[in-house]
């Protein structure tokens, strides 16, 4: 654990829409560099969980910090969190249909955010070549000039990954990347994710084991808000409680 | 390196172009300049358009390219008009009145000036004190100044407020309609200051410039307003043709997409909101001494609404459509309430187009939306792209 400290900690957090208890006394960690899979069926309180990572939702109880020293999100908007290297990907792919790919990814690009740096900001080359870099990364070095609406449905969800990394965050939060790719897709996401998690902290919600089991990583499986069970994929899907719950459906 | 904007958006050159052969078209067909083709009230209309056109391009950087469907923006224009007349009416009601007492046997001293000066100005809504709204009233400079700054501020209060609780969509657009109601019915009242419903006239006099004629004042107001439009014009282009650009369409199609990319939506909002409101007021300040007079129900809530037709009629989101949009409709529609057009008798009853003109652009409203959802400039985008197949 040295070797990978604390990146995010949740601990004890709760959150009831109206009367609902989406997340029931949650906690857990994740380190600098990890790749983890979150999964859980419908309504264990996946997207609400990054909800309240990302400030969309505020909890009724617990803490959220992040970084070293810990920073409590929850004091914070959306647009603060991002900028301290929180990146998040929507489940449909939310890339800006009526502009290129080149303009998405420079928009994405790590530069300060302030309306005034942004009137008088002029692309340089390196910025430039920096997203020429990325777009190879993404598959979409030859796709630069199209407008992202033309993109087929995987080259928008690689797009929004782009956008990710070009922001440089430190933490990912991925929500089902792989819905509605083909298995090639897949494979090449699956690639991307795990290389991307060499320098940062990446979560992966996802619904489908199979995907899950490429990623190779550590599990957590989220059941009526709370975590069920934490491990690598073969100790949590041997696990009897994961069985009934999820598994033995 | 990036390539000029200039580069990139020939169409700039373009506007501009056509711009200043229209003006100088104008010139010399004038009564004032030149052949006399063209009559001093319509060099008047003509100046006054573009003065529209200006706030067109207002209401489409904020409604076409950021989605604010502002239903306000003519309250920004009103009170650059007001300010702008504050000074007109003060320093020439100032000259009647040193002329007119130039002849008492005893020299008038400043207080007996200012006396006159308020019975004359306030006389109509029964005071003579000055307001203190007037205070900077004597002073080109400052009120110029005003201009920018009154509507400026009341936008960065009403957008800081409006913006920082997330009011979006059909919410914010009854919110600025309030706002412009709002600010007529104060203005309406006597004792605003403003004079009530009488608002200020006589701002085609200018002072100090009593010896030019009408004829001469209508063309410098023309080329100023001409010059005003290009600049503004130009600015516009520029500040949509970066990053900038592209951050606040990207609010217009997804703004919870631009939050989680760490921009600050509520700033960017309101950096727009701002400009476009300052562009508002300076147009305004450019109409109103062409109009010769403004009363509280300029900024009644239609013209805001009429301003968002403008724009979708001439095609939101590109900065000629709106001036295509602003220019067609209100020129088609001063010829169309001026009486010139003959009525259309059908025996049983008689169009008159001066009540039927706004059937009319409610149903060119409707077409355009059903059949053209990009509008006029729209349909200019679609022969250009045919020569280029």
């Amino acid at each position: 654990m040295s070797k990978n400290p604390t990146l995010l900690e949740v601990s004890g957090v709760s959150v009831t829409f109206d009367g609902f208890r989406a997340i029931n006394n949650l906690s857990f960690q994740i380190g600098s560099a990890e790749l983890r899979a979150v999964i859980g069926p419908n309504g264990a309180g996946k997207t609400t969980m990054m909800d309240i990572i990302t400030g969309k939702t505020r909890p009724d109880t617990g803490k959220v910090t992040y970084g070293r020293p810990g920073k409590n999100l929850l004091k914070m908007n959306e647009s603060a969190i991002a900028r301290v290297g929180i990146g998040r990907k929507f489940q449909r792919p939310s890339v800006f249909e009526s502009q290129t790919v080149f303009d998405n990814l420079i928009m994405a690009l790590k530069k300060s955010r302030s309306p005034l740096d942004v009137v008088f900001y002029r692309r340089d080359d390196s910025d430039v070549s920096k997203v020429e870099k990325l777009a190879a990364e993404i598959g979409l070095a030859d796709q630069l000039q199209r407008l992202s609406g033309e993109l087929s449905h995987g080259q928008k969800q690689w797009l929004e990954i782009g956008m990710l990394l070009a922001q440089d965050p430190q933490l990912l939060l991925v929500d089902e990347p792989a819905a509605g790719m083909t298995p090639e897709e897949r494979e090449k996401t699956t690639d991307i994710l795990r290389k991307a998690a060499e320098t940062r902290a990446v979560v992966v919600v996802e619904h489908d084991m199979e995907f899950v089991r490429r990623l190779d990583c550590r599990v957590t499986v989220l059941h009526e808000g709370a975590v069920l069970a934490e491990g690598s994929i073969d100790h949590v899907t041997q696990d009897q409680a994961v069985i009934d719950v999820y598994l033995g459906r | 390196m990036e390539r000029s904007f200039l580069i990139r958006q020939p169409s700039v050159l373009i506007f501009i172009g056509l711009l200043a052969l229209f003006t100088i078209g104008a010139t010399i067909l004038s009564e004032g300049f030149g052949l006399g083709l063209i009559s001093t009230s319509f060099i008047k209309t003509l100046g006054k358009t573009l003065c529209l056109c200006l706030i067109a391009l207002a209401m489409d950087l904020v409604w076409g390219y950021c989605g604010i469907l502002s239903l306000g923006h003519f309250a920004f224009f009103g009170l650059g008009g007001y300010m702008i007349g504050m000074w007109l009416m003060y320093a020439r009601t100032e000259q009647i009145v040193i002329n007119s007492l130039a002849n008492a046997p005893l020299p008038p001293t400043s207080g007996e000036i200012r006396d006159a000066i308020g019975s004359q100005i306030f006389g109509v809504v029964g005071g003579s004190e000055i307001p203190t709204i007037w205070t900077f009233a004597h002073s080109f400079p400052i009120q110029l100044t005003l201009v920018v700054l009154v509507p400026g501020l009341l936008a960065l209060v009403f957008g800081w407020l409006a913006f920082r609780s997330r009011v979006t969509g059909v919410y914010l657009s009854i919110l600025t309609q309030a706002m412009t109601l709002a600010l007529a019915l104060y203005l309406f009242q006597n004792d605003s200051g403003l004079r009530g419903n009488n608002g200020l006239s006589g701002l085609q006099n200018i002072p100090g410039a009593s010896n030019v004629s009408q004829d001469t004042i209508s063309i410098w107001f023309l080329w100023a307003s001409a010059l005003a439009l290009g600049l503004g014009y130009l600015f516009a282009a520029w500040l949509v043709s970066g990053k900038f650009g592209s951050v606040i369409r990207a609010i217009r199609d997804d703004e919870t997409r631009v939050r989680y990319l760490g921009y600050s939506v509520e700033a960017y909002k309101l950096v727009v909101f701002v400009i476009t409101a300052v562009i508002a007021a300076i147009a305004g300040a450019l109409y109103y001494p062409q109009a010769g007079i403004i009363n509280p129900a300029e900024i009644a809530p239609i013209a805001s609404i009429y301003l968002a037709v403008w724009v979708a009629i001439g095609g939101r989101g590109r900065l000629y459509g709106a001036i295509i949009g602003a220019a067609f409709v209100s020129l088609i529609s001063s010829w169309f309430t001026s009486g010139q057009v003959p009525d259309v008798p059908l025996g049983f009853y008689t169009v008159k187009w001066v009540d039927w003109w706004l059937v009319l652009l409610g149903f060119g409203f409707v077409l355009v939306t059903l059949y053209a959802p990009k509008g006029l400039g729209g349909l200019f985008d679609r022969l250009v792209r045919r020569q280029d197949a």
